[in-house]
């Protein structure tokens, strides 16, 4: 491959190519309606991130992980997976958590010091939470995979109902050894599973041509997975090949999503991004944003603004609605810090558990 | 085991394992040469055949793919049952132990439990080259969110073998593995749950402590110092983390003198806490202070030197002979 799967180009319309009329044909799944939902779940996404960047700012999260520019690849990914399908996220996959229930403020509960997990992956439609080491939880995705696989819930040919696992990572997790170890069992096992990894072009200042070389695609090729490079910022094209990607995946055949796609604001609120890259780069890649990009293309097919003005009032609406719960959350409770360390009776839990209480309480009712 | 049955402690393990795989469909084992090898020190034999390649896993040479994919196992409902091959290829799976099956179960505010054991022949006394000899059991009990064990007898490694993989949180599972074709009774029932200490060999004079292999240095230490006039207790720990404090607390009040042992290096190890604690909790019995006899501060020596590093009798009654001088 010398380019990644395209359906719109950057501007909205429509790229026909005989290379691309296989994928063409699976977008040909998503109604205009489906189209119109992903753009509202991109604003809904863009609107949350930025209000938690304000939130940061303020004082109010000690950190925020803002995923602008991203939205498109997420928006395909989410729409790609079926609902049987688990998703094991990094830490910056706010669409995708969204799309499944995840309530904002359970994001956001984790950037303001109340809990490490947001939320009960078991109450919230497969969305497991986010992982902090990069790349743990390729290999988490990999051993749930597996273990569909021992189930038998995969392989039947049935992709309505057979089970898939997506593992998301970026490309500077991509050089961590978790990340070629699940490649490497992943294709052992004939795992039920695809890495979709959201080439950003930078882990913190680092360049993504100095965590690879090689087209990262390429690589997960040499671990015998089938990969595949698709424009991120094209979310009917990411959309179309995970979607395939990952019905190949539940019969048995594990897959690989480079999704090329550009990290536009910083790391964290702690990384300043004018110390490593140029404002002409940034301003390239704003042209390409994906938001825009399905707007333009809705616009062809006949949305009117008014439909898109819809959208963006509710995103803002939504934004400010968590902001008011935010600054109205309850703050964690000492006991938080013994009762979920183990699953069965600890004495040191229970002992220092009991000492802090007796502790708090010898400064008197009033402290 | 329905009756009494003597065998060593490899076998003990063994029947562990099958009758724990035959008692629920979900215990799975995953590690190095697991499969029709039985493991390099036959731990696993004859399972593979019995169970197949599905619920025993001869993985891909990697111990963080091993341990990871078994977290991935655990949170679909599988009861992972790692082997590591030797102690010192614990590390590079180190990571996923520590940051992530330890910390999984309260990173889910208790949603999302570990069922994972990871069994780890450790110590030495094997002659073998480096990195097969080693103690690495305190980097496990400094970490919340596991629990450490180490049987020293056939029946313990069995019957904690099966309590282990009955818990719901990730255990270590440290295996004597010098100790491995020593002989012993393991009986019908279990005598004493996962994280007891016992008292080994009762005593008046002085208490000794230790766990896995160093278990029968002590006795063998007491033997001889009951020729010699003094009367040791030999507490076996068994649990590493948590430790229970009460047979040691008491062992201490009675003899007003303790000794703890070990192969692992002493600073900052179990027997550092062991020292402490017992120091907090019997202050006003102690006789003398709490003396530790540890392998050295320094690397693992080559095997033409592990009998000078390795604690045997003679130190621990040396310490001994410290602690009645007091």
């Amino acid at each position: 491959m010398t380019e990644p799967i395209q359906l719109l180009d950057a501007d909205g319309r429509t790229v026909e190519t005989d290379a691309n009329a296989e994928w063409r044909e699976l977008a040909d799944q998503l109604t205009t309606d489906d189209r119109l939902a992903m753009h509202g779940e991109m604003l809904r996404t863009r609107r949350f991130d930025i209000e938690a960047g304000h939130l940061q700012r303020q004082g109010k999260l000690g950190l925020w992980v803002p995923s602008l520019g991203q939205e498109g690849a997420q928006v395909g990914a989410a729409w790609a997976a079926r609902e049987q399908d688990t998703l094991f996220p990094s830490y910056r996959e706010h669409l995708l958590a969204l799309h499944r229930g995840v309530d904002m403020l359970q994001i956001i509960d984790t950037f303001r010091g109340a809990r490490h997990g947001g939320w009960n992956p078991l109450e919230m439609r497969g969305m497991r939470i986010y992982s902090l080491v990069i790349a743990t939880h390729a290999l988490h995705a990999t051993g749930y995979a597996m273990g569909i696989r021992l189930d038998g819930t995969c392989g039947t040919g049935r992709p309505e109902a057979d089970e898939a696992v997506m593992a998301f990572y970026g490309d500077g997790a991509a050089s961590q050894g978790d990340a070629s170890e699940g490649l490497v069992f992943a294709a052992s096992y004939e795992a039920p599973i695809v890495f979709f990894v959201q080439n950003n072009k930078w882990a913190i200042s680092v360049p993504s041509h100095r965590q690879s070389r090689f087209p990262l695609h390429e690589r997960a090729r040499g671990f015998g997975v089938a990969a595949a490079w698709v424009d991120g910022n094209d979310p009917l094209a990411s959309f179309a090949v995970t979607r395939r990607m990952l019905d190949e995946a539940r019969q048995g055949r594990p897959g690989y999503v480079e999704a090329d796609t550009y990290r536009m604001g910083a790391h964290t609120t702690s990384d300043d991004p004018t110390r490593y890259r140029t404002s002409e780069e940034e301003e390239s890649w704003r042209r390409r944003d994906p938001i825009a990009r399905l707007a333009a293309h809705l616009r062809e097919l006949g949305v009117d603004d008014a439909a898109l003005a819809e959208q963006d009032q509710q995103a803002t609406d939504l934004a400010a609605d968590m902001r008011r719960r935010t600054l109205e959350a309850e703050s964690a409770v000492s006991d938080d810090i013994f009762d979920f360390v183990y699953s069965e009776p600890h004495p040191l839990m229970e002992e220092q558990k009991q000492a802090l209480a007796e502790f708090e309480a010898s400064f008197g009712g009033d402290a | 085991m329905s009756d009494t049955v003597t065998m060593p402690l490899a076998k003990a393990l063994n029947s562990a394992l099958r009758e724990a795989m035959r008692a629920d469909e979900k215990v799975l084992l995953m590690g190095e040469d697991i499969g029709p090898l039985g493991g390099v020190f036959r731990i696993t034999d004859g399972l593979h055949a019995e169970f197949g390649g599905d619920r025993v896993l001869d993985t891909p040479l990697a111990e963080s793919g091993i341990i990871g994919t078994a977290i991935g196992l655990a949170m679909r409902g599988y009861r992972p049952v790692v082997e590591i091959q030797f102690d010192g290829f614990v590390y590079p799976g180190f990571d996923q132990i520590v940051s992530q099956l330890a910390k999984m179960t309260a990173r889910h505010r208790g949603a999302v439990a570990m069922p994972v054991v990871i069994r780890i022949p450790y110590g030495g006394h094997i002659g073998a080259v480096e990195h097969h000899q080693e103690s690495p059991e305190a980097y496990f009990a400094h970490t919340a969110g596991l629990r450490v064990v180490s049987p020293s007898t056939a029946n313990d490694a069995h019957w904690m073998l099966r309590e282990a993989i009955a818990s719901d949180d990730p255990v270590i599972f440290l295996e004597p593995k010098a100790k491995y074709w020593s002989k012993g009774e393991v009986l019908p029932e279990p005598t004493a749950g996962l994280h007891r200490s016992v008292i080994a060999r009762s005593g008046t004079d002085v208490t000794l402590i230790g766990h896995g292999a160093m278990v029968h240095v002590l006795l063998q230490a007491a033997e001889i110092a009951e020729h010699e006039g003094t009367s040791c207790e030999v507490v076996d720990l068994r649990s590493l983390s948590p430790i229970d404090w009460a047979p040691l607390v008491e062992s201490a009040q009675r003899t007003g003198r303790v000794v703890v042992a070990q192969e692992a290096p002493g600073h900052v190890s179990v027997g550092s806490e062991i020292a402490a604690t017992v120091a907090e909790r019997a202050f006003y019995s102690l006789e003398a202070p709490v003396l530790r006899v540890s392998g050295f501060d320094a690397p693992f020596p080559p095997a033409q030197l592990e009998d000078v590093y390795l604690p045997d009798a003679d130190r621990v009654l040396a310490a001994v002979d410290r602690a009645m001088a007091y």
